[in-house]
């Protein structure tokens, strides 16, 4: 018996056991029934809603610019690609676009919000397989991202800086030069992190061949971002469906076809680069002009249904908003990326060591808020 | 495929789909009976393989509630709408599709812990957010919630 009264020992022999909600490698208040055979995983279960805030009910009641800001406490690590994504929706709705020094300066702040996501998911990879160095090797370049948020938008972490039309405010006249040393910097910094974590022999034998899958199942799971990418399966929406420009762009999609956490782990360390390259493109070619577009004080989308989909730093985020013709939704829903990637994580951890469990979950990189919502 | 030919490739199979073509995806309208044999269909045809199911949701309309299943095909790239019109409000049944898609497994208890909506054969229909001893279904339009203050 645990103190829930339950029994530990199934009537099969299984060991049951319950890790978290408070516990480091679920990275948030998740909670997990492990069945045990010994040490090999027979099943999971995730319990999930310890957090949830009804940001979907509370929006019902919000105004179309307002309803905006609740989505930063989503998935707190990609605030402004989730900002963007609502923003990109209810311009869809109203039928303005972004100026084009809006839309620049928006991916701009999606690449550094994507870069210092994936910067503070590989120090806490490094943390949870046993590697402390990673973590202060990640915060010294995430910190000054940090610094650029801060200076730009007056937040480190829930920048709400895109509004309908635009951007809320110019960029800070630091921003240009700043970002460009940062990128210097973080440029020479990606081999020390290969040196340090990618080529470790403790690191490598604790994600290669663990926590496979495959890309039908991938896809059937409804999984995204480089969860699904590890498993070769192309679904980044920047190629499949650009928004603000991102066709004008070069850059690649990563694919790894190991479908492991080894390849998960790679496909985030080329995308990395990628993101680099993105913003050593935009940044000296910012346009000139407006950062907003005019629209009205209150708005009020058309009668119908509006889907804008973006790929935030996890994967795909969806914003479906049903309008009634009044000024604030009908019904919002949010296709969030955590939420189906973790509903694959019970197929992956089937058969593995309940140590290996620790590396799934850190190559899915869950953020539970935009789980629970 | 465009709208156009997905349009006929869908009647060919079915021929008693109705379709709305005001939003930007192609939506296609049916009832409750006619869900499964649908989407069993729209996933095992190779000309539309509808292989990913990237949303479901559901809306309450007061009067009726609609299943929202919004469809893409990995191999086409094409999307699709599906919505199914459910007017039975005290007593809402559908069948469920995670036979299909597993991804609907969690999404479909996501609607039932919200909306109230039970998913037929489903394999773990519990609620998934909030706690088993919740009252009533938070995202229904008659939800009334004493602590909720109107500004």
């Amino acid at each position: 018996m645990n103190l829930l009264g339950e029994d530990i020992i199934t009537e099969e022999g299984e060991f049951v056991i319950n890790i978290g909600p408070q516990h480091p490698s679920t990275h948030g208040v998740l909670h997990l029934k492990v069945w045990l055979d010994g040490e090999i995983i027979k099943r999971v279960q995730p319990h999930l809603g310890y957090i949830h805030r009804s940001i979907e009910k509370m929006s019902e009641n919000l105004s179309y610019r307002n309803f905006i800001y609740a989505t930063s406490r989503m998935d707190y690590l990609s605030a402004h690609i989730n900002n963007q994504a609502c923003a990109l929706c209810v311009e869809k709705g109203l039928g303005v676009e972004a100026t084009p020094r809006a839309q620049v300066i928006r991916i701009l702040m999606a690449e550094l919000t994507r870069l210092s996501s994936h910067q503070l998911w590989w120090g806490c990879t490094g943390l949870d397989l046993g590697a402390v160095t990673p973590f202060f090797y990640a915060f010294r370049e995430r910190e000054q991202i940090m610094e650029i948020m801060e200076e730009t938008c007056g937040a480190r972490l829930t920048q709400n800086y895109s509004v309908p039309g635009g951007i809320m405010y110019d960029i800070h006249p630091n921003f240009q030069k700043r970002t460009k040393d940062v990128m210097k910097q973080i440029k020479s910094k990606f081999q020390e992190y290969d040196d340090v974590l990618t080529g470790n022999v403790i690191f490598e034998n604790r994600t290669k061949g663990v926590g496979y899958l495959s890309a039908a199942d991938a896809i059937s799971f409804g999984c995204t971002g480089p969860t699904a990418r590890g498993s070769a399966v192309s679904c980044d929406i920047r190629k499949w469906h650009p928004y603000d420009g991102y066709e004008k762009l070069q850059f690649d999609e990563i694919t790894e076809t190991g479908g492991d956490c080894y390849a998960r782990y790679m496909v985030r360390m080329h995308e990395m680069k990628q993101s680099v390259s993105i913003i050593e493109q935009l940044i000296d070619n910012i346009p000139e002009g407006d950062f907003q577009a005019k629209t009205k004080v209150v708005l009020k989308l058309p009668k119908g249904e509006f889907f804008q989909r973006v790929e935030t730093a996890r994967g795909e985020l969806g914003v479906y908003i049903v309008s009634d013709g009044a000024a604030s939704p009908y019904r919002i829903k949010y296709r969030s990326p955590n939420f189906s990637n973790l509903s694959a994580l019970d197929h992956m951890a089937r058969g593995c060591k309940i140590g290996d469990l620790v590396a799934i979950m850190s190559t899915i990189d869950l953020v539970i808020p935009d789980v629970d919502r | 495929m465009t709208n156009e030919e997905l349009k006929i490739a869908v009647s060919a199979l079915f021929p008693s789909v109705t379709y709305d073509e005001t939003g930007e995806y192609l939506t296609v309208l049916i009832s409750p009976a006619e869900l499964s044999p649908l989407m069993n269909g729209l996933r095992s045809n190779g000309d539309l393989s509808f292989d990913y199911l990237f949303c479901l949701t559901a809306v309450d309309w007061k009067t009726h509630l609609t299943l929202v299943y919004h469809l893409q095909s990995k191999v086409h790239r094409h999307v699709l709408v599906v919505k199914a019109k459910i007017t039975d409000i005290a007593n809402p049944v559908i069948e469920t599709v995670s036979d299909i898609w597993q991804t609907a497994n969690f999404h479909e208890r996501e609607v039932y812990d919200l909306f109230g909506i039970t998913f037929t054969r489903h394999p773990d229909m519990r609620r998934i957010l909030l706690d088993e001893s919740w009252e009533g279904y938070p995202l229904r339009k008659n939800y009334v919630d004493e602590n909720m203050i109107e500004i």
